[in-house]
């Protein structure tokens, strides 16, 4: 399996990073390789065989459903590249 | 009083209570070194004001008869613990200057054991690396250099910083995460003991996640005894982490010296890969010969899956590196690089924050979690996941105890060496070490010989899962036969 150009940039616009032009070419021989290695395992017949999510057999515990946290905006946004009052600051999002 | 730093902290913990010394004459003697040490690049943020006032502090809790497990114990910390006011990066630039508010769950509970945090330890960026070469902050340096050169080497990763503050004596115990061989490999890189629990053994909470259904904490210590004083402490329960298993911690430092007779191990002959070096099948050959004249049975055992672990692990991985890392978006901390809309900005901030390997890795898991390749790849590499915990399985069920494999292919390389291999010739440092990720069992390194350069060389120790104390019991063997000798000559 080998990746094309325009899947090279599809898949960083889906990871939301930006590519330079430049970029592009070594980045797909770099997907190139780690694919062809991970090739092996399709020689495998995994039929049948249940897929891993975990490593343990545990059984997500529940909890009493009522607030634990929060009033803590301060500690929250205390690390915010840029913030106003209360909020986090970004672009504008809608028009 | 550089003497100080000779003694493991089993040794320091007597004297301290027998008030040869107080905990702050111990932390100053390792800042000291610390000091002497920079060119290592084992630390990439050093916290002395911190460390003085906790030694002050455990000082006083000997004094009145409440010392705790680790009190007065010189600690390093990897920087992939987030640390409550102090700066927690990943060493990743995209985490810029983020300073947590509150403490990782393990290095809360070594905290409340009395441990004196002396700093943060370099690491790979986000923990994905086998050579440390991919830290924002530069490479540490091995103590260790081969007979007669001066060439810098290595410490492994992903915690490198780890391991070569432990080996050269920066401090006297660190923490280490392990996703595919993170601890084991720079252990055995520097002549220290690394061990990786079983999975759910350590919480992960407040932890820079990187892989999350393969990440575990564990320590990097100076001998098999102070790992498994160590590890005691880090254990235990957190409801923060829905991983985190509900099983009580044994007294690990009680397995150190407890006898093999009778134990059967394992050998697994799918671990003799195709152009292993002769040193490392001699060391492994050794190892088992020791086991066996301390009175453990030797056997072979067969993990057929094991070649597949490697490139499974590197779709698992990844996948689950891409989803973790998805919050890294500029928005809430860490590094903002400006844009015209919000998607300009996620980009341009995550292509200027990531480096060349992160970024590879959050590209092959997007790929394989994407419509379309989704089962081909993600699906397929978590059902060969399922093989190879069944070798596992099949060979602890034919009563085998605990198996025994070379921790490294090699010994430490140059810094630089591998600038020019590719990829996957870098993932094959991890060869012995990842299955044990992807079963989720516990693994230790532990020193045993020296390569012909004189660098030393690890064996590794697989275990039942929760049963630590067999490994410990065993690697304490093999320490004890190898005979020490795991110091650097000082040259820094």
């Amino acid at each position: 399996m080998s990746v094309d150009e325009s899947t090279v940039r599809r898949v960083a616009k889906l990871a939301r990073i930006a590519v330079e032009d430049h970029e592009v070419a070594k980045l797909k021989g770099e997907l190139d390789a780690i694919l062809a290695f991970v090739e092996e395992l399709s020689e495998l017949d995994v039929d049948g065989v249940e897929p891993m999510t975990g490593v343990t057999p545990v059984s997500i515990r529940l909890r009493e459903d009522v607030v634990t946290d929060g009033e803590n905006a301060e500690r929250v946004l205390r690390n915010a590249p840029a913030r106003e009052g209360d909020f986090f600051v970004v672009p504008k999002v809608v028009e | 009083m550089s003497d100080l730093l000779d003694f493991t902290f089993a040794d320091a913990r007597k004297k301290l209570a027998a008030k040869d010394f107080s905990a702050v004459e111990l932390t100053q003697a390792y800042l000291d070194a610390i000091d002497a040490g920079r060119g290592l690049n084992a630390y990439v943020l050093e916290t002395p004001e911190i460390a003085l006032e906790r030694a002050a502090a455990s000082d006083q809790r000997i004094a009145s008869g409440e010392a705790g497990a680790l009190e007065g114990l010189p600690l390093g910390v990897k920087d992939l613990f987030c640390t409550e006011g102090v700066r927690t990066t990943a060493c990743s630039k995209i985490l810029g200057d983020f300073t947590p508010p509150y403490e990782s769950a393990v290095t809360e509970r070594m905290r409340a054991a009395g441990a004196v945090m002396l700093g943060k330890l370099n690491n790979d960026e986000f923990a994905m690396g086998s050579s440390n070469e991919s830290s924002c902050f530069g490479t540490p340096v091995n103590p260790w250099r081969k007979t007669g050169s001066d060439a810098a080497l290595v410490a492994g990763g992903s915690s490198g910083g780890s391991a070569a503050a432990v080996a050269a004596r920066l401090c006297l115990g660190a923490t280490a995460t392990d996703t595919g061989g993170s601890i084991r490999q720079p252990a055995a890189f520097t002549g220290t003991v690394g061990i990786k629990p079983t999975y759910g053994r350590c919480s992960r909470w407040g932890i820079v996640a990187f892989a999350s259904s393969l990440d575990q904490a564990g320590p990097i210590a100076r001998d098999v005894r102070d790992a498994a004083i160590l590890l005691s402490a880090m254990s235990g329960h957190d409801p923060r982490d829905s991983t985190s298993v509900e099983r009580e911690v044994p007294d690990f430092e009680a397995a150190v010296g407890r006898s093999v007779k009778g134990l059967k191990i394992g050998l697994p002959k799918e671990y003799r890969v195709d152009g292993m070096p002769g040193e490392i099948e001699a060391l492994w050959e050794q190892g088992a010969a020791w086991l066996r004249a301390a009175g453990a049975e030797v056997v072979e055992v067969s993990l057929p899956h094991t070649k597949y672990a490697l490139p499974a692990y590197y779709i698992v991985a990844p996948a689950e590196a891409s989803s973790n890392l998805a919050r890294y978006d500029g928005v809430r901390y860490g590094l903002r690089a400006p844009g015209r809309d919000i998607v300009e900005m996620y980009e341009k901030t995550r292509a200027a924050g990531f480096g060349d390997e992160v970024r590879r890795r959050i590209m092959i898991g997007t790929y394989v979690l994407s419509a379309g390749y989704y089962d081909a790849y993600y699906v397929r590499a978590q059902k060969v996941r399922t093989l190879i915990k069944r070798d596992f399985e099949t060979v602890f069920a034919d009563g085998v105890d605990a198996i025994l494999t070379p921790a490294t292919p090699s010994a430490a390389f140059g810094i630089g060496e591998n600038a020019n291999a590719s990829p996957v010739e870098m993932y094959l440092n991890d060869v012995f070490t990842v299955t044990v990720n992807m079963a989720g069992l516990p693994g230790v390194a532990v020193p045993a010989g020296k390569s012909a350069d004189g660098l030393p060389l690890a064996l590794q120790l697989i275990g039942r899962p929760f049963d630590e104390e067999t490994l410990f019991s065993t690697a304490a063997v093999i320490e004890d036969a190898a005979g020490g000798g795991f110091t650097p000559e000082r040259w820094w």
